[in-house]
């Protein structure tokens, strides 16, 4: 199965993830390639999304997964038809085959922005550093079965925190994407937990890069 | 820093529907600009997005060199709380500039109770509600769509409206505002103007004069503004501009999928509908172009679903000369053919059968009525023998669910004939004990009861609405009397409906009860998280208008209505005589078994009407 690797910017960013996989489906139509589909009662255009991404997220690393019927196109030519045939915000990368076997991808590296509208307070960066240092950090997740506690540390292989702006903290984060998965706002949630008074004003997270346990770039 | 609106955003349900930036979307340079419109929709995206009508004149005025129109939708109540919280004013899709910036602000309006939402938007843009208020040609509204065949509600907020069909028209209104903006003219001269383009009606120049009962005792135009405007209408669909490279969401609407237009206009004369009779004389399109219009719909778009929608597709001639192609076009692209509206005669079932390759879609009736009686009334041409006939051919072949329509409150309607639906819906579960394969899967029938709405320009437009208490009788003498566990009942409320019939058939004096009810919080009418009765009875109270005057006292036939302004094609004779009709329990058989004389087809200069 080829493997694109593409990214989400801009206003796509708003387009959740059942709505992306139809957006490609249709974009495969469109560019005249024609996407296998699953047997089945209910037969499906054969693509899939590695690791869902979170409404609003901005990401330059999401795979898609998928498989074509017929002659065999070649995969600088499916990237380029694709990205003519998709939308702004959304940009295929790169078409490969022999793509890893999506259960060694492990890590997940993003930067979680934090917007301050009156400045970044003069301590926040060593105080927020010092949070993350600590050997246990519990929030609150909520799941299917209500709202569960969940220790963040474990789930943390590296954070580090920096000023980028006038009033913006960036937190980037190398977290675990799967079993189990830290989602980088809960970052954001332990400082409004543990440092109310540092609680942004705003903030906004983007996907940089996708690796295995030994953080190889994962492809 | 991100800026507010992305911040808003964030915070609120399905944003994609607030951004713009779908597959299809038409933008232009601001330097190549003269005119611009913003093209509103006074619902949810998700719906508006569904529209065909919207689709078509997007394309048509983004056709035209200088003009650029854009889309707006009613936001949801959580984007709207943030706009007026954070004073974010209503912006189009596509440039993301405030719809107070735009030249002109067009409405397209399919349903009456969409008015508290272009009140609402109005607002939320910041342009002033009330006509008058707006100085200038800046922020001219105009509005089109069924609606606008009674728009007296509207007259106080609409500068004025387009009616019929807009593909000529449009193009006809935005070349005057471009010359008129060009010159400099005043808001009165190009409405001048305007009004003089055939199916232009400018409310402002007709006064309404009212009788001490409250029924209308003239109707003035002012300053030689014409007495009748005519509706307009497309005589050769095949040669009309069609939308193939239509705008793709980027997120889920209620009908995702290309549409084909298979012909216009309705042959078969149902009494109480509204487009039955106000989209005549009925107009085809060759299976050919068609075709060649799906194919180049669905190449563009991409999408898995074709739709052929028509007011009732069995009727069109074309029907297999066009499914004879496309159903071997879609099998092989893997794209979806559906066909609704079908009737229930052989063709149509054969045709079913071949369609059901992809999925199995449901079996939906809609008598209206529960009688044959009742149904001659009405001039539904559907017999029950047809109905177990379908019911019979469908059980047999593995169906095991219907779904059947009906409306309570018709002209004439007895104890007698609401049993008679439960009598249909009992020989409907008889039917299927007989042919279904296996009564273990037991059957679902679904019924559904709805409060009739007498319409402007239909033969039922003088009749009286039964009491909201009356047609609650009416749904629990009907509930008592089924006893199947394999049926579900669902009956609406009356309120929407007794709104619903209030505007329908409303004059002036509506205004400021809309006014009042959007200020009241109404708004988003026509869903039911939102719709609350009260803030409307609020505003009736407020403005010291009775909603009775317009429901149940009905309207006499010697009466000036308050859209004689209008003329949809069809005469007024023609509706009185299917009127007398109905009272004699006469049907009127369909134009094809002889043109009933409704007066449509002289509408048509260049071609025959093809009833």
């Amino acid at each position: 199965m080829p493997r694109a690797l593409f990214e989400k910017t801009g206003n796509a960013v708003y387009i959740s993830h059942l709505d992306l996989m139809r957006l490609f489906q249709r974009a495969f139509q469109r560019a005249g390639l024609r996407l296998t589909h699953t047997q089945g009662f209910n037969q499906r255009p054969s693509v899939s999304i590695a690791l869902p991404l979170s409404l609003g997220m901005e990401s330059g690393c999401e795979l898609l997964d998928f498989d074509l019927e017929g002659q065999p196109v070649p995969n600088e030519q499916i990237r380029a038809r694709l990205n003519d045939a998709l939308i702004q915000g959304v940009r295929v990368l790169s078409v490969y085959d022999n793509g890893r076997k999506r259960k060694e991808l492990a890590l997940l590296e993003s930067a979680v922005t934090l917007e301050y509208d009156r400045g970044v307070p003069a301590d926040a960066q060593a105080r927020i550093s010092e949070l993350f240092a600590r050997k246990t950090l519990s929030v609150e997740k909520k799941g299917k079965n209500g709202v569960t506690d969940q220790d963040l540390i474990p789930m943390i292989r590296r954070i580090s925190v920096r000023q980028v702006q006038a009033g913006e903290l960036e937190l980037r984060v190398l977290g675990c994407c799967q079993n189990p998965t830290l989602n980088p706002m809960q970052l954001e949630a332990a400082i409004g937990k543990y440092l109310p008074d540092l609680t942004p004003d705003y903030s906004r997270c983007r996907r940089i890069e996708i690796y295995d346990t030994k953080e190889t770039i994962f492809r | 820093m991100t800026d507010l609106k992305h911040r808003i955003l964030q915070s609120v349900q399905k944003p994609a529907r607030y951004t713009g930036g779908e597959w299809g979307e038409i933008k232009k340079d601001l330097r190549d600009v003269r005119v611009r419109v913003a093209f509103c929709f006074p619902d949810t995206y998700e719906i508006g997005m569904s529209n065909l009508g919207m689709r078509i004149l997007y394309g048509i005025m983004n056709q035209m060199d200088g003009v650029w129109c854009e889309r707006v939708f009613t936001p949801w109540g959580d984007m709207e709380e943030a706009m007026r919280k954070h004073a974010v004013p209503l912006w189009a899709l596509e440039s993301q500039d405030s719809v107070r910036d735009f030249d002109m602000i067009a409405f397209t309006i399919g349903y009456e109770m969409s008015y508290s939402n272009i009140l609402n938007m109005l607002t939320l843009a910041g342009v002033p509600l009330r006509s008058r208020d707006r100085q200038g040609l800046k922020n001219m509204v105009f509005a089109g769509g069924v609606c606008a065949f009674n728009p007296e509600p509207l007259a106080e907020f609409v500068d004025f409206f387009s009616l019929g069909e807009g593909e000529e028209i449009t193009v006809e209104i935005l070349s005057l505002y471009d010359r008129a903006k060009a010159e400099d003219w005043s808001k009165e001269a190009f409405l001048r103007q305007v009004s003089r383009i055939p199916g232009v009606y400018v409310p402002g120049f007709y006064r309404h004069e009212y009788n001490g009962d409250g029924t209308l005792a003239a109707i003035v135009p002012l300053d030689g503004a014409p007495e009748i405007v005519t509706k307009r209408i497309v005589e050769d669909l095949d040669k009309a501009y069609f939308p193939t490279k239509m705008v793709v969401p980027s997120t889920e609407i209620v009908h995702d999928r290309a549409n084909l237009e298979v012909f216009r206009g309705c042959i078969r004369g149902c009494r109480f509908c509204q487009a039955g009779f106000s989209c005549r004389p009925v107009r085809k399109k060759s299976p050919q172009v068609l075709y060649e219009q799906a194919l180049e719909t669905l190449a563009h778009c991409g999408s898995n679903e074709i739709n052929i929608s028509s007011l009732s597709t069995s009727d069109y001639r074309g029907l297999k000369e066009l499914t004879d192609l496309l159903i071997p076009y879609c099998a092989r692209q893997r794209v979806n053919l559906s066909v609704p509206s079908l009737r229930a005669d052989n063709f149509s079932r054969e045709l079913m059968e071949k369609l059901q390759t992809v999925r199995k879609s449901g079996l939906t009736f809609a008598p209206e009525a529960g009688t044959q009686r009742l149904r001659d009334v009405i001039n539904k041409n559907l017999t029950e023998d047809e109905i177990l006939n379908t019911c019979a051919r469908a059980f047999s072949g593995g169906w095991n669910s219907v779904k059947l329509y009906f409306m309570l409150g018709l002209p004439t309607e007895t104890d007698e004939d609401v049993l008679g639906i439960a009598e249909l819906v009992y020989k409907v579960i008889r039917t299927w004990k007989e042919n279904c394969g296996n009564q273990r899967r037991g059957l679902r029938v679904h019924v559904a009861t709805a409060y009739f709405v007498p319409k402007p320009h239909t033969p039922f437009q003088w009749e009286k609405q039964i009491t909201p208490q009356e047609y609650l009788r009416r749904c629990r003498l009907l509930k008592s009397n089924f006893h199947s566990k394999s049926v579900e009942y669902d009956y609406h409320s009356p309120d929407l409906s007794r709104l619903e019939a209030v505007f329908a058939r409303g004059d002036r004096r509506l205004g400021p009860v809309i006014e009042a009810a959007v200020r009241n919080g109404a708004r988003l009418d026509g869903w039911d998280e939102y719709f609350d009765y009260r803030k409307w009875q609020a505003a009736f109270r407020y403005c010291g208008v009775d909603e009775e005057f317009y429901t149940t006292r009905g309207y006499d036939e010697a009466e000036i209505l308050p859209w004689d302004t209008i003329d949809t094609g069809v005469t007024k004779a023609f509706l009185r005589r299917e009127r007398k009709r109905a009272y004699q329990q006469q049907v009127t058989p369909d134009c094809r078994n002889g043109c009933a004389g409704c007066g449509a087809n002289q509408l048509l200069k260049e071609v025959a009407c093809d009833a």
